[in-house]
């Protein structure tokens, strides 16, 4: 029941105008999958850059608190471009996205990432040393640190994915 | 000559095997991607740093210094999973056009990145200031940064007059 009216939506929007012009104009897809990329890498890089300071491999010259201060409003401001962008990809083939256990899990590990950079990001408002004030804190974000990059890299792939699987 | 050498690449028994498996192909373009966002985005901030846009209250050489490694890293990696895409299909990527544009302005980007290197940054060591950098280096950045969207695009492009998944 579930899945028909899934798959019910998915042709609607599929046979809506804008989808239309989507699939039939032949550049928008690919440049709106290099905006996509390009965000992509602004969010990775940042994220990894966070992560190789928390982990004490990169930037040790400066605290935790400077290397999020420089690289978290990347994250958050090519997340929304990330979601636009996204977007206009699932109304051009609604199916090939919604209908795709490799997109749900994409979501999924997204929510993830994100959650956890917000783990590391919030208390860093409150106060900017938070990460390095106890040995048992710095353990702590070297745990986040070693979660967040994998989830990215497992995202990605996820990504790269969704264009060899079929919907179900 | 060349068309031969083609042929040859294509019928290494490497690229026989990512042609014709089911997943090879994929997961090489997963590390591909991953690399490349790495090998851009780290890239973007050392040029966001010469136009003046970001990092301004660090110094150039100590925004590079953190970078670079990841960059290169990032790029050796990039270089041999697009060597190896390529050489499952070397005869049908060497005609493309967005392939041949690609290759040029990796070449461009290297060239822009040589000459600044050796010609240019002449005195980067007193750019730690927020103080906006030379003109000379405020354009090598730009430079760059268009350099790279444009790879970006032209290597999304690839995708797209090739039979393959998009």
């Amino acid at each position: 029941m579930a899945l028909q009216s899934l798959d019910s939506f998915c042709n609607w929007l599929a046979a809506t105008s804008v989808s239309q012009v989507l699939q039939t104009v032949g550049w928008i897809i690919p440049a709106v999958q290099t905006v996509h990329i390009l965000a992509v890498g602004a969010v990775v890089t940042s994220a990894v850059m966070i992560d190789l300071r928390l982990l004490g491999i990169r930037g040790k010259d400066q605290s935790v608190a400077a290397v999020a201060r420089r690289f978290l409003p990347f994250i958050w401001w090519a997340l929304p471009v990330l979601l636009a962008t996204g977007a206009v990809l699932i109304i051009a083939e609604p199916a090939r996205a919604l209908e795709n256990p490799v997109f749900i899990l994409k979501m999924g590990l997204l929510l993830a990432a994100v959650g956890i950079t917000l783990t590391c990001h919030i208390p860093l408002r409150r106060d900017e040393a938070f990460w390095e004030l106890s040995a048992a804190r710095k353990r702590a974000a070297r745990l986040i640190a070693a979660a967040s990059i994998p989830l990215w890299v497992a995202i990605i792939c996820a990504g790269r994915w969704i264009a060899y699987v079929q919907g179900t | 000559m060349f068309e031969q050498f083609l042929q040859a690449l294509q019928d290494t028994s490497i690229a026989t095997a990512i042609r014709e498996g089911e997943t090879l192909f994929p997961w090489i373009e997963c590390v591909h991607v991953l690399a490349l966002t790495l090998v851009i985005g780290s890239i973007a901030i050392v040029d966001l740093r010469l136009v003046g846009l970001a990092s301004r209250d660090r110094g150039v050489a100590q925004t590079t210094a953190s970078v670079l490694p990841v960059t290169w890293t990032a790029f050796v990696f990039a270089v041999i999973t697009g060597g190896l895409l390529f050489a499952s299909n070397a005869t049908t990527y060497a005609h493309n056009f967005y392939f041949q544009v690609k290759v040029a302005l990796i070449a461009l980007a290297g060239i822009n990145m040589a000459i600044y290197h050796l010609f240019l940054n002449g005195g980067a060591d007193a750019w730690h200031t927020p103080a906006l950098t030379p003109l000379r280096a405020r354009v090598v950045g730009g430079l760059s940064l268009c350099l790279w969207i444009a790879i970006v695009a032209f290597g999304r492009w690839i995708g797209f007059t090739i039979n393959t998944p998009t």
